[in-house]
């Protein structure tokens, strides 16, 4: 029988994942951008099975705010990457401490 | 019994895709492997009921998200060789961290006591379907958060529009505000040539 901890636990394993990516791919920005939407994912997986599991929707509609948010973060992320590499044609972030005005 | 085969298949393919994404040497691998776990996701999220998220996921994520990220891999012509330089050296200490960090989440998340409601491992029987039921609520109670949604999602549009956009000298792009202000008294001339007049340009 699969119960609520069932999914927290995979919640949990995606979020570390996440992070792990993160903490891993510390020049690679568009890797960290794909890790942190592992994390939020890890997010909504959770919101969503505390809804299904309280009968309450609220906790979907929260999902689908993050949703929305990861959206608009991705987009901004990556236009900003653009232009990052534009100007200094590398996308290392190591490099970002040089980015003036 | 069909339903545990299946939370363990999308279980299993969503974490081992995600350490896919993050190990793979090609970031275009990457991208593909981060759709093929946002699909399982989505599978999972079909087990628990939530059948408008489970397929938000797949239209935003898959159709939008992910394809925007394949654009830009595809688009800037980066040497991902060298951007994993470091990447071996911090391979034991990270590993280290992410498995104390995912057993601190999962001991956190099991220890924690479940209330009354949750305490009996089944999920309740929806009383309308998904859709019909996160409508209501959205266009109800969550009204006005949702309206903000929509205004962020504007503003990330307007803002990657703005970042990204670049004049080029070398474009003949249509002036539209001398396009606008021109005025048929300018543009167009009446005229009543007499018969074998000719037309006078």
């Amino acid at each position: 029988m699969i119960g609520l901890a069932h999914y927290l636990t995979v919640a949990a394993i995606l979020f570390t994942i996440g992070v792990l990516g993160i903490f891993l791919n510390r020049r690679n920005v568009i890797l960290m951008l794909m890790a942190i939407e592992l994390i939020l994912l890890a997010v909504n997986i959770n919101l969503v099975a505390f809804s299904a599991y309280l009968g309450d929707l609220t906790g979907q509609v929260l999902a689908m705010f993050v949703l929305t948010v990861a959206a608009a973060e991705a987009a901004i992320g990556l236009a900003i990457l653009v232009i990052f590499f534009r100007r200094r044609g590398s996308i290392a972030v190591d490099d970002v401490n040089r980015m003036r005005g | 019994m069909i339903a545990t085969i299946a939370f363990y298949l999308f279980a299993t393919l969503t974490i081992a895709p995600a350490l896919a994404v993050i190990f793979a040497r090609n970031p275009v691998h990457s991208v593909l492997w981060l759709i093929l776990a946002f699909f399982n996701a989505a599978g999972l999220m079909l087990i628990l009921g939530a059948e408008f998220i489970a397929m938000l996921l797949v239209i935003v994520y898959v159709g939008a998200v992910a394809v925007l990220f394949l654009f830009v891999v595809m688009m800037l012509d980066i040497d991902f060789a060298s951007l994993r330089r470091g990447f071996t050296a911090n391979l034991p200490f990270g590993i280290i961290i992410a498995l104390v960090l995912a057993g601190e989440v999962i001991v956190a998340a099991l220890s924690w006591k479940a209330g009354p409601t949750l305490s009996g491992h089944a999920i309740p029987a929806a009383a309308q379907p998904n859709i019909v039921a996160l409508g209501q609520l959205l266009y109800s109670r969550y009204l006005f958060a949702f309206e903000i949604a929509g205004l962020i999602l504007l503003v990330a549009m307007v803002g990657a529009i703005v970042l990204t956009h670049r004049s080029r000298g070398d474009l003949k792009t249509p002036k539209v505000s001398r396009q606008i202000r021109r005025r048929p008294e300018d543009a167009v001339r009446l005229s009543k040539p007499a018969v074998g007049g000719g037309m006078e340009l």
